[in-house]
């Protein structure tokens, strides 16, 4: 007997009893549906936290001034200098080195209106690790360091939030502490970062203004590496550590009096995690699946029981123990693909609204579709082949007299 | 080659229950020619339903031989006996037995669904079919949509669709009227004359048997007698009870 007739048959016996099909259907379209939820949420807020993290800058270390205890600014003599700056660009493996040194809190001011914000002194090479483009003007360039220019570069929410009368912030006035300051560049939107910080709310300066002005020391707050590639990072840390405690003085003995950040490690644990998230969430929606399971050899059983007659009329007209077999079987094999496909779409279509009304990242990926899809029908093969087995092997002469 | 569709020796089958074992069947003889129409007779426990369910390869006998147009029937398997089931021999109940939700036309190409038919060539033969038992234009009625004696004219169509050579019938008359019954009964000789079809009918009405050609009685599970009847009933004549000769 071909698939299409057998198709065609089961669809037939599906059809008959459309509310009991339906019932039967419903624990699969839950376990489905839910099972795609949850996914797309873990994936959705893994793959939202990833690419916060990716916008900081690729392949990036930071290097902070502090123990091993982390960055516990202030609390320790231990300093990072322009010094630092200059040697760390010389090592292998490096692509760009930018150094901040800044203040938060700052009330900035253009005409009547002010914002509060921080201010960050760093060096060009900042707009090449953080991937900063300008949609006005222009970064400020090694001469504007040099000269200490004082020149600014803002973010889109501090131009917006200083600029209200939609005129271009270009070549206009910014007072920052009290310092005229003249707008040289307009910052493209970057969205969120990690940690949830607006990276837009933001105002670069050269580092040399900054220290000369606000800071009065040539000290920096961080220092950001980008190496080479990814696999450089390794040895990168290396390079750094031995460098940096050469030019410290550290004894053998003394601990780092600095702190490398790898972005790297903090994403690689963060997709750890989020893995681990999605396993745990899937797992517990496949376990609704598997009640789906439950209730579909529940109604087989049942709908076995009750075309007892009908499967003794089939065996009397020649269908083997295989035909009836593979009939049944692709019965709750149908059953179970129809309710994964209405599944797939309750699911993906309470991700959509849960996405947009809880302003949640959710992630539908055509390979979670596939692997539920999968699921499903491998359910209705494992839990629809004893009824089946039980309809194949009826004696046909006890069947046909059954009423 | 050999004249005889059915060959039986030695039959035996015994039903073992809650309580004493049952000896259905006792070492029962039986011999039928291809082309034969004949009745098996008896009293409830006679055996009949078991004969007639050995004979259709739906059980197997305990003992005995079991030679089906020269085939060994007990040295089949269960696929074999099904193919057998198939192909070989139409079924015929009293009750129809015809799938509830399925059309006259999709009843009827039910056993070339398991043949591997193809379904262009299924319903040409299925309304072929149709037509010979006389329920041309009535393919896509429902079994509910139709009359009893329609419906068992359904099930006949369904025995016969995949050209069997032995239709076996148990009480087809049984659900139905009088008229009807003969109605039934005209048809299956008419089959059964002009295709040459080897027809068994299990029976407890005597009017009914008189169709036949041969009369088998069975008590207690054994053949009690054979007869011969000389005219066999035909049409709605009424009927005259004639001369009956035992011959055995």
């Amino acid at each position: 007997m071909d698939l299409l007739s057998s198709l065609q048959m089961a669809w037939r016996s599906i059809l008959v009893n459309k509310m009991r099909s339906g019932l039967t259907m419903l624990g699969v379209i839950i376990g489905v549906a839910a099972v795609i939820t949850m996914v797309a949420l873990s994936q959705g807020t893994a793959s939202g936290i990833t690419d916060r993290i990716s916008s900081m800058g690729a392949n990036l270390l930071t290097i902070i001034p502090g123990g091993s205890g982390g960055p516990i600014r202030g609390l320790s003599s231990a300093r990072l200098s322009m010094g630092d700056v200059e040697a760390l660009r010389d090592l292998p493996l490096v692509k760009h080195v930018a150094p901040e040194a800044g203040i938060d809190g700052v009330t900035t001011v253009v005409g009547s209106t002010t914002w509060t914000t921080s201010v960050t002194g760093t060096t060009p090479e900042l707009r090449n690790i953080r991937n900063l483009s300008t949609v006005q003007g222009d970064f400020f360039n090694q001469d504007d360091v040099d000269r200490k220019s004082k020149v600014a570069v803002l973010g889109q929410t501090t131009a917006s939030n200083l600029f209200l009368n939609g005129s271009s912030p270009l070549g206009q006035v910014l007072r920052i502490n009290g310092i005229d300051f003249t707008v040289i560049g307009i910052l493209e939107p970057k969205g969120g970062g990690a940690g949830g910080m607006d990276q837009d709310d933001i105002i670069y300066i050269p580092i040399t203004t900054a220290q000369q002005r606000f800071l009065g020391s040539e000290s920096v707050r961080l220092i950001n590496v980008q190496a080479i590639s990814s696999e450089a990072i390794p040895s990168l840390k290396e390079y750094i550590t031995t460098l940096l405690r050469q030019r410290h003085r550290l004894a053998d003995t003394a601990e780092d009096d600095f702190w490398i950040q790898d972005m790297s490690e903090i994403l690689s644990t963060m997709e750890d995690t989020t893995r681990m998230l999605t396993f745990l969430l899937g797992g517990i929606a496949a376990v609704s699946l598997i009640v789906g399971g439950i209730g579909i050899i529940n109604i087989m059983l049942v709908s076995v029981t009750e075309r007892t007659r009908e499967i003794g009329i089939r065996m009397a007209i020649g269908a083997t123990t295989r035909a009836i077999l593979s009939q049944f079987l692709i019965e709750a094999l149908l059953l179970c693909f129809i309710g994964g496909l209405f599944g797939v779409m309750i699911g993906w279509g309470t991700s959509q609204v849960l996405g947009t009304l809880a302003n949640l990242t959710m992630k539908v990926s055509p390979w979670l579709i596939g692997v539920s899809l999968g699921f499903a029908v491998i359910i209705g093969l494992v839990f629809g082949y004893y009824p089946a087995y039980k309809a194949a092997n009826m004696n046909p002469i006890d069947a046909l007299r059954f009423e | 080659m050999n004249n005889l569709l059915i060959e039986l020796s030695n039959i035996s089958k015994t039903y073992y229950g809650a309580g004493e074992p049952v000896h259905a069947l006792r070492s029962v003889a039986l011999s039928v020619k291809r082309g034969e129409m004949f009745a098996i007779m008896g009293p409830s426990g006679s055996g009949k339903s078991t004969l007639m369910n050995l004979l259709g390869c739906l059980d197997k006998p305990d003992c005995g031989e079991y030679i089906f147009a020269g085939q060994d029937v007990m040295a089949l398997n269960k696929d074999q006996l099904a193919y057998f089931r198939n192909t070989l021999i139409g079924f015929v109940f009293q009750s129809f037995n015809l799938l509830g939700r399925a059309s006259a036309l999709e009843n009827v190409v039910l056993p070339l669904v398991y043949a591997g038919v193809k379904a262009k060539e299924r319903e040409i033969r299925g309304r072929e079919m149709l037509a010979l038992v006389g329920l041309e234009g009535r393919e896509h009625h429902l079994p509910q949509q139709l009359s009893g004696g329609q419906q068992q004219r359904v099930a006949i169509a369904r025995a016969l669709v995949n050209r069997p050579g032995l239709l076996l019938a148990d009480e087809p008359t049984g659900a139905l009227d009088t008229k009807t019954s003969m109605d039934i009964m005209t048809l299956l000789q008419r089959l059964h004359r002009e295709t040459g079809l080897t027809v068994a009918i299990v029976t407890h009405e005597p009017e009914i048997a008189r169709y036949c050609e041969r009369v088998i009685r069975l008590s207690d599970g054994e053949i009690v007698s054979t007869e011969m009847v000389s005219n066999p009933q035909s049409g709605h004549l009424p009927v005259n009870p004639r001369e009956i000769q035992p011959v055995f």
